[in-house]
């Protein structure tokens, strides 16, 4: 990536190209045009409580993309992660007993190791995989709650009303999260493992580590983030319910891919996911606040998803080229 | 084993008929031989949607690693919303309504390649924001207009021949018409050429490009028709129609054992596996399974045929 950044650099001969080569930029763009707008519309969101509001769900897409991230970091593609992120939210809300609970997220956990060794030792396409996962994690949450009900922890709905100095909840915990996902891939070894098997799963191999292993990592730390992001999700409604996750699976994948990342390669950006994931976020609160009838809502939340890509299929052309 | 079992096993399509077999015998086992008939009827006059929109989605998945259409669900609703909209239920209707209904569907396609082809957005994305898009048109059309199939579009939809729905037999002709396509003309070796590997075909001189607009157009077009057949089966489209469109359209078609990576299809085995979910899901629901382990169940199946079939077709790399 730093070659292609200095190429361009070379090319155009400008600090604005290497800005633009980075994969994350046009998220950043994209972030902070959107928080421009909502600003711009409502002036009195730009405050302590007004963000606190403006992001108080974002915590859930924000840990459901790092997780589709993870999956994708191995070039594949997980469709369940969304019934995962309701499951662990119905495991919350739903059983009550702690040690239980904690034992069941365990076993989610786990659960997700294993499907990527199952995808690894046959050789089978995870977007199948995870699909039949997918009604595996739905019948579970049905199992353990049949009802949309149940009820969180105290602590839990309690720690979802933190009020950290300065900064809003939310916004601390997207910055964690960016910093935890970028330490983890890129600032260690094991993160280098980790991407090898999206990028060359044969020179790992011939390097003498286990693509299974990593691979398996790579699975669990998706399941990890899937649990936090059901944990939050618990904390902030109260309440569980089995069908809820439909949409995030597909706002996951668009949160990624805004930020920078690439279906195979093993090219992902921890940062860029983030942000990604806010800007799918916020769309939805910027079209409510201009007005937009539902109805053509998810028309310009497409639109945003066609821009955004389309102007960096057009940038990176220009960096190949 | 013998060879022509060996053979019979290596067919992409042999575990979603063989488990289809299956559970099609546990169901008349349970029901000590009584109705098997009416069981295989009713199972066909539901897939046949299903089916049909299988074998769109197969079309472009063969096309290539990574080719997928997740507009499906938004485009079936858009199709059955505009066609009963033209027909308001009258028969007179019925010829501009199926015209305007497969028109939409072309387009959608159409608007689909675009985006891929020339915007080199990834398909997964790009389906997915023209799918929100297609969305929004059906929520304002639904504010707008009456929609009603007609009469005969109900009719035809659920009146059978010899047992076997008429629905079924046009489009087991559709599909048969797709088979000796894909077997017999050049467009067909053309998508399995770019499946296998797109370099190549783009340097053997295979038209790459319009190969992968016919896909996603006939894909999109399947996915219409099904849509309208679909709103006179059910006596009038609805907003979440298509939904369940979304992971069957991709399940069938890799249970039918169409390679997820491109360049192999099986029409046999997307209806077979079309037939086999639902068979499943009557089975499960005549054993009073609970919703939540009939969920498991499925997803549970879907893993298994996969490996199975994987295991046994060392060919399929």
């Amino acid at each position: 990536m730093a070659n292609t950044s200095r190429r361009y650099a070379e090319n155009a001969g400008s600090a604005l190209a290497v800005l633009m080569s980075k994969r994350s930029t046009l998220s950043v763009i994209a972030l902070v045009l959107v928080l421009v707008a909502v600003f711009w519309m409502r002036p009195n969101i730009a405050r302590y409580n007004g963000v606190r509001l403006l992001l108080n769900l974002s915590p859930v897409l924000i840990f459901t993309a790092l997780a589709q991230m993870f999956i994708m970091t191995a070039s594949d593609i997980d469709l369940s992660i969304g019934s995962f992120v309701a499951l662990v939210n119905v495991i919350v809300a739903g059983i009550a007993s702690p040690g239980l609970a904690a034992a069941a997220l365990l076993a989610c956990v786990a659960g997700y190791g294993l499907m990527g060794a199952l995808i690894h030792w046959l050789r089978l396409p995870s977007i199948v995989v995870t699909l039949g996962a997918s009604f595996v994690w739905l019948g579970l949450g049905l199992m353990v709650l049949p009802l949309p009900g149940g009820d969180v922890p105290l602590w839990l709905s309690d720690a979802m009303r933190l009020r950290p100095p300065w900064v809003p909840a939310p916004v601390l915990v997207a910055l964690v999260a960016m910093l935890l996902g970028h330490l983890i891939l890129y600032q260690t070894s094991f993160g280098v493992i980790l991407r090898g098997v999206g990028s060359s799963p044969a020179a790992l191999e011939r390097a003498g580590r286990s693509t299974l292993r990593a691979r398996m990592s790579l699975y669990a730390l998706a399941g990890i983030c899937g649990v936090i992001a059901g944990v939050f999700l618990a904390g902030i409604t109260t309440t569980g319910d089995a069908n809820v996750g439909r949409g995030l699976t597909l706002l996951s994948v668009g949160a990624v891919i805004i930020g920078g990342g690439e279906f195979v390669g093993g090219i992902v950006s921890p940062v860029g996911t983030v942000m990604g994931a806010l800007v799918m976020q916020l769309s939805g609160s910027l079209l409510s606040f201009a007005s937009v009838a539902p109805a053509w809502q998810y028309s310009v939340q497409g639109g945003i998803l066609v821009c955004i890509l389309g102007l960096r299929a057009i940038s990176w052309r220009r960096v190949v080229t | 084993m013998p060879l022509a079992i060996r053979r019979l096993v290596a067919q992409p399509s042999f575990y979603a008929t063989a488990g289809a077999v299956l559970v099609w015998l546990v169901i008349v086992a349970h029901s000590h031989g009584v109705g098997g008939g009416a069981v295989i009827s009713g199972a066909l006059n539901y897939s046949v949607f299903f089916a049909l929109v299988g074998v769109g989605q197969m079309l472009v998945m063969a096309s290539g690693a990574g080719n997928i259409d997740l507009s499906i669900p938004a485009n079936i609703t858009l199709a059955a919303y505009l066609s009963s909209g033209q027909m308001q239920g009258a028969n007179a209707g019925m010829a501009a309504g199926f015209a305007i209904g497969l028109l939409s569907g072309v387009i959608i396609g159409l608007a689909n390649a675009l985006l891929i082809l020339a915007l080199r957005i990834p398909p997964m994305v790009a389906t997915l924001a023209s799918g929100l898009v297609i969305e929004s048109f059906c929520f304002a059309y639904s504010r707008v207009s009456v929609a009603k199939p007609a009469p005969l579009l109900v009719s035809f939809t659920t009146q059978r021949l010899a047992g076997i729905p008429l629905v079924v037999i046009a489009a087991i002709v559709a599909s048969a018409a797709v088979i000796a396509v894909l077997k017999r003309s050049l467009f067909g070796r053309h998508i399995f050429a770019c499946g296998q590997n797109m370099t190549a075909a783009w340097l053997a001189g295979v038209n790459v490009r319009r190969t992968r607009v016919f896909a996603y157009v006939a894909c999109s077009t399947f996915a219409a028709l099904a849509g309208i057949l679909f709103a006179g089966f059910t006596g009038g489209p609805s907003l979440n129609m298509g939904s369940e469109f979304l992971l069957s359209s991709i399940a069938v078609v890799v249970i039918g054992g169409t390679n997820v990576a491109g360049g192999q299809a099986s029409v046999v085995g997307t209806w077979s596996a079309s037939i086999f979910l639902f068979l499943l899901l009557t089975m499960l629901n005549v054993f009073q399974v609970d919703p939540g382990l009939k969920n498991v169940i499925t997803g549970a199946l879907i893993i298994a045929v996969l490996a199975l079939g994987k295991a046994n077709r060392p060919q399929a790399q």
